[in-house]
């Protein structure tokens, strides 16, 4: 069972904080992590090699700055590190990453067969979650999204069967294999890293890929090969200023009847 | 409210279960190469000067029922449609829909592209795309606009990529440059905090993804009709890939919290689970249904169908009462457009406030019980305007 693991390392956007004198992002110093989903891919790919054998690999494109991220998932147990990474991949959005990572996978495949691939169901950066749908479609391989549970994989016979999330309640697919993968937080537990991988991380011989390696359509790579660009950054607009009912000093009743005045005409009024 | 397909003869159910999954070995009939030799990474080049005219929206539905969304999205589609002066369509998908086709007119098209084919039943991933690039080659839209539900951001995606066009997901304003007959995307960046506005430069259809609940539904029109045009999948059922074996749909006895008029939610700031309970007893006396924020759901006082926010629902109900939530960036965006927003928290600078119509500096706690006595009394025998838009 070879699996390939997409990783992102992306700003932790927990910490990213505003300046309310400027409304501009405060981003300095803010670390850099594994997507919160990737690691639970990374995760869900490590559990099934435990059982079933194989390798892990897991890809990451990015400046070499993210060859941490790629570390990282060496210490909780990947087998394999490949960096992607390219000036002509600066500034790609969904279509060029998935093209990227795409070309990357197929070259993988040069040399080891793949079963599975996994992605987080999005990153906490962008939020879009087109690059797994988008790698899937690249390969022709079909696309399982927003899984929370693997019940079973049957490598005889190519097939393999998940759960995932629908929008009123969840569905239970059977799949040919190979397939891609994208999966929610729900679908299992990080385990932590055990000491010697974390040695054996530290010391690891990350593998580089460049485009030259690659040998993509320049045209469809970084800025030229992105059809969506942001025109326009702007601050979410505010609403009209509210109005203070009553402050501290009122007695509950009172601000209940003050509340109601206001609320009553709102609540009875069936139409939109 | 289980929909059971009929299982693959192939692949028997017992083959899934953890125990009889075989140890894998090498095994010389593995099919990898064939997988690999479909990688079409040729340079698909969008062919220049299509004559892409229209707009269109992608109509979600599940057993029958159509995903409000998509009607959100006629209704903003139909403005959209009026500025650039070109025709507003829908795009039905699916298996003995026949009887959803109407809505599609009522709500603002004046056309529909429908296919009715017993393998977009239900939805799959692979059935679906397929069957939505096949109508886009066809006919050239200028627009495509789909729900970011889980199922719209699914087939989004694995669309946009096959037709080699941009797509901008889970906008929240849509507008167009009628000069330049570009769609203006806008979308919340870096959990809400900043909104960016993205446009696709020489592809189409310009494609965008948008959350639910945030362009009001339109009026439906009964006298509205319109042309279907209908088209094959022509798919060989014996080739596809995956199957929906089973689909448990969620116990909702309340309805849905995104379609709810009213919604009392309740925060860290009210302390413990005991005060939560206040929260739900004003939603019972004012018919309203219950939210919460993140941190009072990772504290286990509400279940996360109810969490409001970036990671969890966008509402958009008449009345929102916040109480004891300080209002994070995270929060606002899943609820600052609520028609009135009462805000109850202790802190009088806490974010809530810039977003409320009412606020109300005091204990959420102390509060509650109060306001719910108060309205609840008022109410009693009032209609409470909590008839759910279907």
């Amino acid at each position: 069972m070879n699996i390939a693991v997409c990783l992102k390392q992306v700003p932790d956007t927990s910490e990213v904080r505003i300046n309310p004198k400027t409304n501009t992002l405060m981003r300095e110093g803010i670390p850099s992590i594994i997507n919160p989903y990737d690691v639970h891919a990374l995760e869900e790919a490590l559990t099934i090699r435990d059982r079933l054998g194989g390798r892990v690999t897991v890809l990451t494109m990015g400046p070499p700055q993210a060859t941490d991220s790629l570390r990282k998932a060496i210490s909780y147990g990947a087998d394999h590190a490949i960096l992607l990474t390219d000036r002509a991949f600066a500034g790609s959005d969904t279509l060029a990453t998935s093209y990227i990572l795409a070309g990357a996978l197929g070259r993988l495949m040069d040399r080891e067969p793949l079963d599975l691939i996994f992605c987080g169901k999005q990153a906490i950066d962008g939020d879009t979650a087109q690059v797994g749908p988008g790698i899937a479609s690249r390969l022709g391989w079909p696309l399982l999204t927003y899984v929370t549970k693997i019940d079973g994989i049957d490598p005889t016979n190519q097939v393999f069967q998940v759960q995932r999330k629908i929008e009123v309640g969840r569905e239970v697919v059977r799949c040919r294999l190979p397939a891609l993968v994208t999966v929610v937080k729900e679908i299992n537990e990080i385990r932590y890293a055990p000491l010697p991988d974390l040695i054996r991380a530290a010391h690891y011989p990350v593998e580089v890929w460049t485009n030259a390696d690659l040998g993509l359509d320049a045209s469809q790579l970084g800025l030229k090969g992105s059809p969506t660009w942001v025109n326009k950054i702007s601050t979410p607009p505010m609403r009209e200023k509210g109005e203070v009912l009553a402050g501290s000093d009122v007695a509950p009743a009172e601000t209940a009847r003050i509340l109601a005045d206001k609320l009553i005409p709102h609540i009875v009024v069936p139409n939109r | 409210m289980t929909a059971k397909k009929k299982k693959s003869p192939k692949a028997p159910p017992s083959a899934f279960t953890e125990k009889t999954v075989p140890p894998i070995t090498d095994n010389p009939e593995r099919s990898d190469t064939k997988a690999h030799e479909q990688i079409p990474l040729e340079s698909i080049e969008a062919p220049k000067n299509l004559p892409a005219h229209g707009i269109w929206v992608y109509i979600e539905q599940l057993q029958g029922e159509v995903a409000p969304v998509s009607w959100e999205l006629m209704g903003v589609g139909r403005q959209l449609a009026d500025k650039l002066n070109c025709p507003l369509s829908g795009v039905l998908l699916g298996h003995d829909i026949q009887p959803l086709t109407e809505l599609a007119f009522q709500y603002g098209a004046d056309t529909l592209y429908a296919i009715d084919d017993p393998m977009l039943k239900p939805y799959t991933n692979e059935c679906h795309s397929i069957a939505l690039v096949q109508l886009c080659q066809a006919h050239h839209p200028e627009i495509l606009l789909i729900g970011a539900t889980t199922t719209g951001r699914d087939l989004s995606g694995s669309v946009a990529t096959a037709l080699r066009t941009g797509l901008t997901a889970d906008c929240t304003q849509l507008d167009v440059d009628v000069d330049n007959r570009k769609l203006l995307q806008t979308r919340p960046a870096f959990g809400g905090n900043i909104l960016a506005t993205i446009l696709c430069r020489d592809r189409w259809p310009q494609m965008a993804t948008v959350r639910p609940r945030v362009f009001s539904k339109p009026e439906k029109q009964p006298e509205r009709s319109g042309a279907v045009v209908w088209s094959d999948l022509g798919l060989d059922p014996s080739k596809t890939v995956m199957e929906v074996v089973e689909r448990i749909l969620d116990e909702r006895t309340e309805g849905y919290l995104d379609e709810a008029d009213i919604i009392v939610a309740g925060g860290r700031g009210l302390g413990s689970k005991d005060n939560f309970k206040l929260v739900e007893k004003l939603a019972q006396a004012i018919g309203g249904m219950i939210g919460a924020s993140r941190p009072a759901v990772e504290s286990g006082w509400a279940p996360y169908s109810h969490q409001v926010g970036q990671t969890g629902l966008t509402v958009r109900p008449k009345l929102y009462i916040a109480a004891g939530i300080s209002g994070a960036i995270q929060h606002l965006v899943g609820m600052q457009n609520s028609d009135v927003i009462v805000a109850i928290n202790k802190d009088p600078d806490a974010p809530i406030f810039r977003v409320a119509t009412y606020g109300i500096v005091g204990d959420a706690a102390t509060l509650l019980p109060a306001i719910t006595q108060e309205l609840g009394a008022r109410m009693h025998g009032a209609p409470l305007g909590t008839e759910r838009q279907l």
